[in-house]
């Protein structure tokens, strides 16, 4: 399995959802994970897979080559095709040497490992042909029968393990270019989607919504494409910490990274239309992001900062200590495949406002869905909430009872299903 | 003979800690000490006690005819109290030389002179009490957070009792005029108005160290020279500088120390210059016009306005939001709150939150616990809620109940009128009925 971040050094809902979906399946029978990220810091529990970080992998040792376009792989032991260099100095020195045509250099550390930031910083694209590069290397030195790579800074690696070991490849989609980038898409990210969805022979989607997209936007066909829902962790007891809120208003919460995927602003404006109606309450958007300081300006403009908290990025105990304050929940995404946070704070005995236009309302009966952009509707479901105590204890309970049937177990399963499907395809 | 009147400034703020959204209502305590004692220590050590020595050395060598003004704020007094007693020592030893006048300022080095006439006087009356209290002076020149001067403050000031005010000499203002006289408030001209020289003050506190200045390196002779070699009929020479100038933003190795040990020594020797306060030279010149400062100014920037402070949304809003609460604190008797209400009400907590700095970088930068402004005006938010919270408990729900009475007020209003259209109504149908009556005889 391929992906980009695992607990606890994650980002996002990815590492969460990859981290979920392993422990599920390594319950089920005669299945066993071996996890690659570009950077394993250590510390990620690695009880139920194999951790393998790709910036601990030696390049020099290894030989590998193999002729494109062509599905049976031969191996010639002569001359490696990846050349590892130190620094610039030695790199023109390799490259006025002689080779054979398609040889790849590439920068390494003194041990011949690459260096992996594992984030999501300016090299960004060169990290991911790096990881592709390595993923070669694992594909040669692992044994296994199917290769999972999830989301699109894994998809090159998943086609390179795919190109070396000549087993099927199956791809999940968390999320695509259409949801984090709206209508401007990143062409070079969309061509490395399209060109994972093309390679694979099969797609796992996390919604119907987002299986819809990989169909008209990506033109997978559609038999090949299943949706396999995510599911949430139970809490675990020691987590259930003490409860410190310090202000007897209401509080309610957006919880999520601050970017236009997520729909910031028009929580903003429904918190101010409440704020308008009654006192008594504040609002808190938790998470940072590329929208943050414009978000605080327009919580300046509209004069309701006093009631409106920013608490920057959250992690761990925080985001429980959060829901554990929280008494109601939105999330406006604008365009969300799936979105696991709502079902945690369900977890949380918390009322969720989900949008439409999120994978997760697909599945949740127990919600209010309101359109991201009905900031109205928004405002009167929070309103409501808030208002009519037993709404919200009905929320409470069937929410709480409907979130403990999303089990990770669940999802390995249909999982597993795929897996079986691609064998038999082969 | 020109007066060269030296005034310096000097405040320190108390920063507030990192304060979480999760700390609301559970912890009251907002500064950051550690960074407060520390900035407070080292500056004390590398500019206000090395300086303080120096004035008093010049002071007695110079026999009383060095002159030089203060104005401390008074949470730099709290926090010389605080961590560095010694520094009050010294000022009170320059006290007693008589060379020194201490001028009036806001006890917060706050904005409310923008704000609330009331809050204003308040912070005023405060800080000249801690300056009675501690040097035995009373002023009555005023000096406002920042040189901040507009027309209608000067008039205040002078209704409050204060013979002049410094301020900027700023350009757009002064035109073609010299800030070298004295000038009057245009509202009321009994208050003299006293204009920095920003360039020859900025000499000494920005360009001093600068290699790159063409008038590198700048000699206590040469500086004497440009004091004197002004058009002659001028009188005075106001240089205002932020007291951190000498070593700290100046620092020792630049050789400011000798520089400021010996520009009066040589001014005191030249038959055409001599030191005055603020007092004597009021005392001594008369004005020459009135300066017409219709929108507030400052000392800082480019600009000279109060865009440092008041410039964008986030700083408006917390303003505003600030001074909302300023019916509550009028009822509010907790010391505790009070200290705060004057701690929150510093002008560098809306500095910190200027998104200026992106094109006027440096200043802004200096001691700013923050990384974007930002942060600092969450943080702020952050602290005036869990404020809110304490004196919500102190001073309860009195919100509504200003409120309510404005909503009785209007309906008290509105029966008034009812009553009124009612007569009329009455007497509307009584003449029509009588009209009727008359036509029936008719």
């Amino acid at each position: 399995m391929f992906g980009w971040e695992f607990p606890p050094h994650i980002s996002g809902g990815l590492g969460t959802a990859c981290y979920g979906l392993t422990k599920g399946l390594a319950k089920l029978k005669n299945i066993e994970v071996i996890f690659v990220v570009p950077k394993a810091f250590g510390d990620e529990d690695q009880t139920a897979m194999k951790l393998i970080g790709a910036n601990n992998i030696s390049v020099s040792k290894k030989e590998i080559q193999f002729e494109e376009n062509q599905k049976k792989i031969d191996y010639f032991e002569v001359n490696s095709q990846i050349i590892p260099y130190v620094g610039e100095d030695e790199f023109w020195k390799l490259k006025s040497g002689k080779y054979p045509k398609g040889t790849k250099f590439i920068e390494t550390d003194k041990s011949c490992k690459i260096d992996f930031s594992g984030t999501y910083g300016t090299n960004l694209l060169q990290e991911i042909k790096n990881y592709a590069l390595i993923a070669e290397i694992i594909a040669r030195d692992n044994t296994f029968d199917i290769i999972h790579a999830h989301d699109w800074l894994a998809y090159p690696a998943g086609i390179a393990a795919k190109k070396v070991s000549g087993k099927p490849l199956v791809i999940h989609v968390h999320a695509t270019d259409f949801d984090r980038s709206g209508k401007d898409v990143n062409p070079r990210v969309y061509s490395i989607e399209r060109e994972g969805m093309e390679m694979a022979d099969k797609i796992i989607v996390v919604s119907n919504l987002t299986r819809n997209i990989v169909i008209e936007k990506y033109g997978a066909s559609p038999e090949k494409v299943t949706t396999v829902y995510n599911a949430v962790e139970p809490i675990s007891i020691s987590e259930n910490t003490k409860l410190r809120k310090g202000v007897d208003e209401k509080i309610v919460t957006f919880l999520g990274r601050i970017t236009m995927q997520k729909g910031p602003e028009y929580f903003i404006e429904a918190a101010n239309i409440v704020l308008k109606k009654m006192g008594n309450i504040r609002f808190v958007m938790a998470g940072s992001g590329d929208m943050m300081d414009a978000m605080v300006v327009r919580a300046a403009e509209l004069g309701i900062s006093d009631k409106f908290h920013f608490t920057g990025f959250l992690q761990g105990d925080d985001v429980f200590q959060m829901f554990k304050m929280t008494d109601v929940f939105v999330m406006p995404s604008v365009s969300e495949p799936f979105g696991i946070v709502p079902l945690e704070a369900m977890q949380a005995n918390v009322p969720v406002i989900i949008s439409n236009q999120s994978g997760v309302a697909e599945i949740l009966k127990h919600a209010i869905k309101i359109d991201f952009w009905d900031t109205l509707a928004m405002a009167d479901a929070i309103y409501g909430l808030l208002k009519y105590p037993s709404l919200s204890k009905h929320f409470k309970k069937a929410g709480k009872k409907e979130v403990g049937n999303f089990k990770w177990k669940n999802s390995a399963k249909r999982v597993k299903k795929v897996y079986k499907s691609a064998l038999n395809k082969l | 003979m020109k007066s060269i009147c030296l005034f310096f400034q000097v405040h320190q703020p108390f920063r507030h800690r990192g304060y979480r959204f999760f700390d609301i209502g559970n912890d009251n305590y907002y500064y950051d000490d550690y960074a407060n004692e520390t900035i407070m220590r080292e500056v004390a050590q590398k500019s206000y006690l090395p300086t303080n020595k120096l004035l008093l050395k010049l002071a007695d060598r110079l026999e009383g005819k060095f002159k030089v003004s203060f104005s401390i704020t008074g949470l730099a007094l709290e926090q010389f109290g605080l961590y560095a007693p010694e520094v009050i020592e010294s000022f009170q030893k320059l006290a007693k030389t008589g060379c020194v006048e201490f001028l009036s300022e806001t006890y917060s080095h706050s904005l409310s002179s923008l704000k609330d006439k009331d809050i204003f006087e308040k912070q005023v009356q405060l800080h000249d009490q801690r300056i009675f209290e501690l040097f035995g002076h009373k002023p009555n020149v005023f000096r406002n957070t920042e040189m901040i001067y507009s027309d209608e403050i000067g008039a205040q000031i002078a209704d409050m009792g204060y013979k002049a005010i410094l301020t900027e000499g700023a350009k757009h203002i002064l035109g073609w005029k010299s800030p070298n006289f004295v000038y009057v408030n245009a509202i009321n001209p009994r208050l003299k108005v006293l204009m920095r020289n920003f360039k020859l003050s900025d000499d000494i506190s920005f360009r001093f160290s600068n290699t790159n200045w063409s008038e590198y390196p700048l000699t206590p002779e040469k500086f004497v020279r440009w004091l004197e070699n002004k058009n002659s009929k001028e009188e005075v020479v106001n240089l205002f500088l932020s007291y951190e100038s000498f070593g700290e933003r100046q620092v020792k190795e630049s050789g400011i120390f000798d520089f400021l040990e010996k520009f009066p020594q040589i001014i005191i020797e030249d038959n055409k210059l001599k030191f005055a306060t603020p007092s004597e030279v009021i005392d001594e010149l008369q004005p020459i016009s009135a300066v017409s400062v219709p929108h507030p100014i400052s000392w800082a920037d480019e600009e000279r306005d109060l865009t440092a402070w008041l410039g964008n949304e986030m700083q408006k809003e917390a303003f505003d939001k600030l001074y909302k609460l300023k019916h509550r604190m009028e009822k509010c008797t907790d010391p505790k709150l009070n200290k705060d209400w004057n701690y929150l009400q510093v002008s560098d907590h809306f500095y910190y939150m200027s998104t200026k700095f992106f094109s006027d970088g440096d200043v802004h930068q200096s001691f700013n616990p923050f990384d974007s402004p930002y942060d600092a005006f969450i943080n702020y938010m952050n602290v005036l809620s869990d404020f809110k919270i304490r004196l919500n408990s102190f001073v309860p729900e009195n919100e509504i109940e200003h409120e309510i009475a404005a909503l009785h007020k209007i309906i008290d209003e509105k029966e008034v009128k009812i009553r009124k259209l009612e007569a009329d109504l009455i007497r509307v149908r009584k003449g029509k009925r009588e009209n009727l009556r008359q036509r029936k005889i008719t």
